[in-house]
C-alpha cells in the first residue's frame, strides 16, 4: 500500500536501527509524545531493534488516557439522561469514572454510540430533534479542526439539539511539565506529527532554546520513528539542541492556518488537569463564551462533578516516563484491559494496554 | 462474578475496581474475546457440566462428538443476530446456515441436517422473511445439508431486531478422524486457508456508513467441502478451528492456552487483501483481530504440510492458502507473531469487540 510499504520495509528499518547504533555511544532516554507512535512502538516491537543504549519513553500523548476522571464522570452523569444520544469516538467508552464507564451505562439502557466523525453527531441531531445530541469532543490539537467544525456546522444549520462536551488538551504545555519536573529523565522528544501538521512546529522552538533539549517532529510509521530517534541522537551525542522535522512530508513549520483560525474562533486557552497528571496551567482548550449555548457543561449543568482518581493506579507516573508499565504493582494483576485501573490501561494507544497486549511476558 | 458494584469502604483501595467486572450483561461478553471466554468457563461451562463424569471440564470445541448407535455424531448450534440483515456478500440466513455447518466440519464431520428457528420481530415485512429463508434454502443446496426441523416465535416491536435465527446441526465423523484440539502437537504446522478480516470489514462499512473505495465482500462460505477433502490426510489432521468473532488471533491464542502450547506465526505470510488492510488503517484497526465467516486454519504434522498446503490451494473456498506459523514447545498458552520488521510480538486476546482508535 502506497504511503504505507515503504515506510515499514524490513530493510529500510534495520538500516536505520544500524545508524542508531553506529551513532550512540551513551544513554539516553528519549520521550515519544504521541499514543500513535508508542502503539506502533509496540505493535512493530520498534525497541527490539534498538540498542541497549537507547531507551523510549511513552509520553502523555493518549488523549483518551489523560482525559480527566471527572470529565469521564460528566460524561457518563449527562449519558444517563433520557433525552440524550450520547456521541464518542470508540475507545472513550471503556475508560473508567469513578463509579463506571461508558459502555456500563449503554448496557443499562443509555443510548451511548460510537461516531467516527463529530459531524456524524451533528447529522445524529438533525435526525432527532426530539433527542438532545452531544458530542464528547477530545483530543490534542489533531482533533480539534474537526471538532470545531462540528459545532461551526450546528450553529450554520441552527441546531438547538447539538452540545458538545469539551475537552481538549495541548501538546507544548505537556512537554514543558515533563522538562520542568525535578525528577525528570527525558533527554530528547519525538514530537506527535499529526498535532505538528495542525499548529505547525513554531510553537516548540521556544522549548528547545529554554530547556536546551532537542525536539524533532516525528511521524507514526516504524521508519519514521526510527528516523526520529536517529536525528535526536545525533544530536544529543553531539550536544546540540534544535528543532527538526522528521515528518516533513505532512508538517509545514506553519502548519494548517485555516485550520487554525477555526480553532482559536471557538476554542479558547485554559488550564486543565491531566488524568494521572494533575493540573497543568494554560493546557487545555475549551470553548469561547460566544459559544456557551452548545456547551454541554452549562447545558447540562454538570459543572460541579468533581472526582479522584485511584490512589493504586500509577498512570502518572508512567506518562511522564518515570516508570515503564510493568513497574506499576498493580500491571497485568489488578489492573487489564478488563479491568483497568486508569486510562493508559484502556486506549490502544494507551502505554499500559500497549505493554500488556504485547509485552506481557516480559513483565512477568 | 461475586463482585458487588459498590465495594464496602473497608475494602478501601485493595478492591478499587470491582465496578469493572460487571454484573450484567455487556455487549464485550459476545465480543469473541477474554469476557465472553469468562463467562462461558465461569457461569455456563459449571452450570451445565455432567458431574456423574469425573475429571476436569472438557476442552472446548466447534462442536460436540457424541457416539450414537456405533456412529460418532457432530452436534451444534449457533445463533445469529447480525445488522445488518443483508450485506455484500451475504445475508443472515446464509450466515445461520454456513455458520453451523462450518462448526460442523471444524469437528472433521460431514453436515447431514440442520434446524431453523427464528424470532421475528412484529412488524417485520414478510418479503425480507422471505429473502432470508429463500437464502438459508439455497445456502443449504451448496452446503449438502437439508433443514429437517424448525420453530417460529413473533416478539412485540421493539423486542427484537428484525429476526434472529438459531440453527442447530448434526454432522457424521469419517472413521478414522479425529480432529481436536488435544490433538495439536509441537511442531505441527499451521495452515490458513485464505485472506483475513473481510467479513467484520464488510460488515463495519455497511453498520457504520462507512465508504471505502472497492469495498471487500464477506469470505462468508461453507468448508465442509473443503474440510471433507483435508479429511484425506487422515490421522494427519490434527485440529480445525474456523476463525469467527475475535479473528485470527483470538482461534490461534485460544487453542494456545488451552492445550497449553506456544505458537510462532508470521505476520508476512497472512494474507490481507488491499481493501481489508486499507480499512484497518483508517480504522486503527489490527487485521488479526477482525472477524471472518470462512476461513479456518488447520494443524498438521510438518511431513503432511505440503500436501495439506496441495488440498487447500485446489479449492475454491481457499482463495489465498498459506502455512502461517508452527506450534513450538518454548512459551506455552502464548502466540508470538513475528512482525514484518522481524521483531516479536505477543498476541492476546482482545476485550471484547475492537474498538476504533480516535486517531
Amino acid at each position: 500500500m502506497k504511503f504505507i510499504d515503504q515506510y515499514r520495509d524490513a530493510d529500510a528499518v534495520r538500516q536505520c536501527a544500524d545508524a542508531i547504533r553506529r551513532i550512540a555511544t551513551r544513554p539516553w532516554h528519549i520521550m515519544e509524545v504521541c499514543g500513535g507512535q508508542t502503539h506502533a512502538i509496540v505493535r512493530f516491537g520498534l525497541d527490539e531493534l534498538l540498542p541497549d543504549l537507547i531507551t523510549l519513553i511513552h509520553g502523555p500523548g493518549c488523549p483518551v488516557c489523560v482525559t480527566p476522571i471527572e470529565m469521564i464522570d460528566k460524561a457518563i452523569a449527562i449519558a444517563r439522561r433520557r433525552d440524550v444520544i450520547f456521541c464518542s469516538y470508540g475507545d472513550m467508552l471503556r475508560v473508567p469514572g469513578s463509579q463506571r464507564d461508558l459502555l456500563t451505562v449503554k448496557s443499562a439502557g443509555g443510548d451511548v454510540r460510537i461516531v467516527y466523525s463529530p459531524l456524524d453527531a451533528v447529522a445524529l441531531a438533525r435526525q432527532h430533534p426530539e433527542k438532545q445530541v452531544v458530542f464528547f469532543a477530545i483530543g490534542f490539537e489533531t482533533t480539534a479542526p474537526a471538532n470545531v467544525m462540528a459545532v461551526v456546522q450546528a450553529e450554520r444549520l441552527g441546531l438547538q439539539n447539538f452540545s458538545a462536551l469539551v475537552s481538549h488538551v495541548l501538546v507544548p504545555p505537556a512537554i514543558r511539565a515533563v522538562l520542568a519536573a525535578p525528577e525528570n529523565v527525558v533527554q530528547g522528544f519525538l514530537a506527535a506529527g499529526h498535532v505538528c501538521a495542525v499548529m505547525g512546529t513554531r510553537e516548540y522552538e521556544p522549548i528547545v532554546a529554554e530547556f536546551r533539549t532537542p525536539i524533532v517532529v516525528t511521524g507514526f510509521e516504524p521508519l519514521d520513528i526510527l528516523q526520529g530517534v536517529y536525528l535526536c541522537v545525533r544530536q544529543l551525542e553531539a550536544g546540540r539542541a534544535v528543532l527538526e522535522n522528521q515528518y516533513a512530508r505532512v508538517v509545514r513549520p506553519e502548519g494548517n492556518p485555516a485550520a487554525i483560525r477555526q480553532v482559536q474562533q471557538v476554542l479558547h486557552t485554559v488550564s486543565r488537569k491531566w488524568r494521572g497528571i494533575g493540573e497543568i496551567p494554560a493546557s487545555g482548550w475549551a470553548l469561547r463564551p460566544a459559544y456557551a449555548q452548545f456547551d454541554a457543561d452549562l447545558r447540562f449543568q454538570v459543572q460541579h462533578v468533581q472526582a479522584d482518581e485511584p490512589a493504586e493506579c500509577l498512570a502518572g507516573e508512567v506518562l511522564q516516563g518515570r516508570r515503564k508499565p510493568y513497574d506499576c504493582p498493580a500491571f497485568g494483576a489488578r489492573c487489564t484491559p478488563d479491568t483497568p485501573l486508569g486510562a493508559p490501561m484502556v486506549s490502544a494507544e494507551g502505554a499500559c494496554a500497549a505493554y500488556y497486549r504485547y509485552r506481557r511476558r516480559r513483565a512477568v | 462474578m461475586t463482585h458487588s458494584p459498590d465495594p464496602p469502604e473497608h475494602l478501601s483501595l485493595s478492591c478499587p475496581v470491582a465496578f469493572s467486572e460487571h454484573d450484567t450483561v455487556q455487549l464485550a461478553h459476545g465480543g469473541g474475546g477474554r469476557m465472553m471466554r469468562a463467562l462461558i468457563e465461569e457461569l455456563l461451562l459449571p452450570a451445565f457440566r455432567d458431574r456423574s463424569r469425573p475429571g476436569g471440564l472438557p476442552l472446548p470445541h466447534d462442536s460436540a462428538v457424541v457416539e450414537m448407535a456405533g456412529a460418532r455424531i457432530a452436534f451444534t448450534t449457533d445463533s445469529f443476530v447480525v445488522n445488518p440483515l443483508f450485506f455484500p456478500g451475504g445475508d443472515i440466513g446464509k450466515l445461520a446456515v454456513y455458520g453451523t455447518v462450518n462448526d460442523l466440519a471444524m469437528a472433521g464431520a460431514q453436515p447431514v441436517c440442520l434446524s431453523c428457528a427464528l424470532i421475528l420481530e412484529e412488524g417485520l415485512p414478510l418479503d425480507v422473511l422471505r429473502r432470508v429463508v429463500e437464502s438459508m434454502q439455497q445456502a443449504a443446496l451448496a452446503a449438502s445439508v437439508r433443514i429437517v426441523t424448525g420453530d417460529t416465535k413473533v416478539v412485540d416491536r421493539g423486542k427484537g431486531d428484525g429476526i434472529f435465527v438459531n440453527t442447530a446441526g448434526m454432522g457424521l465423523v469419517p472413521p478414522g478422524i479425529e480432529v481436536h484440539p488435544s490433538r495439536v502437537r509441537v511442531g505441527d504446522q499451521i495452515l490458513l486457508s485464505g485472506d483475513i478480516g473481510r467479513h467484520g470489514i464488510t460488515i463495519m462499512s455497511q453498520r457504520e456508513g462507512l465508504q471505502f473505495a472497492g469495498a471487500p465482500d464477506s469470505d462468508c462460505a461453507p468448508l465442509a467441502d473443503l474440510v471433507s477433502q483435508l479429511t484425506r490426510l487422515g490421522a494427519d489432521l490434527h485440529c480445525l478451528r474456523d476463525l469467527t468473532r475475535g479473528g485470527l488471533a483470538a482461534a490461534l491464542i485460544e487453542i494456545a492456552d488451552h492445550v497449553q502450547v506456544g505458537m510462532e506465526v508470521v505476520e508476512s505470510a497472512i494474507p490481507v487483501v488491499a481493501p481489508v488492510r486499507g480499512a484497518c488503517e483508517l480504522l486503527g484497526l489490527d487485521p488479526l483481530y477482525v472477524a471472518n465467516e470462512g476461513r479456518l486454519v488447520a494443524f498438521v504434522p510438518a511431513a503432511a504440510a505440503e500436501l495439506g498446503l496441495a488440498i487447500l490451494r485446489a479449492h475454491p473456498a481457499a482463495p489465498q492458502p498459506a502455512v502461517i506459523g508452527e506450534v513450538v514447545a518454548a512459551h506455552p498458552g502464548e502466540v508470538e507473531l513475528r512482525t514484518v520488521l522481524g521483531s516479536g510480538r505477543l498476541l492476546d486476546l482482545p476485550s471484547g469487540e475492537q474498538m476504533p482508535r480516535i486517531c
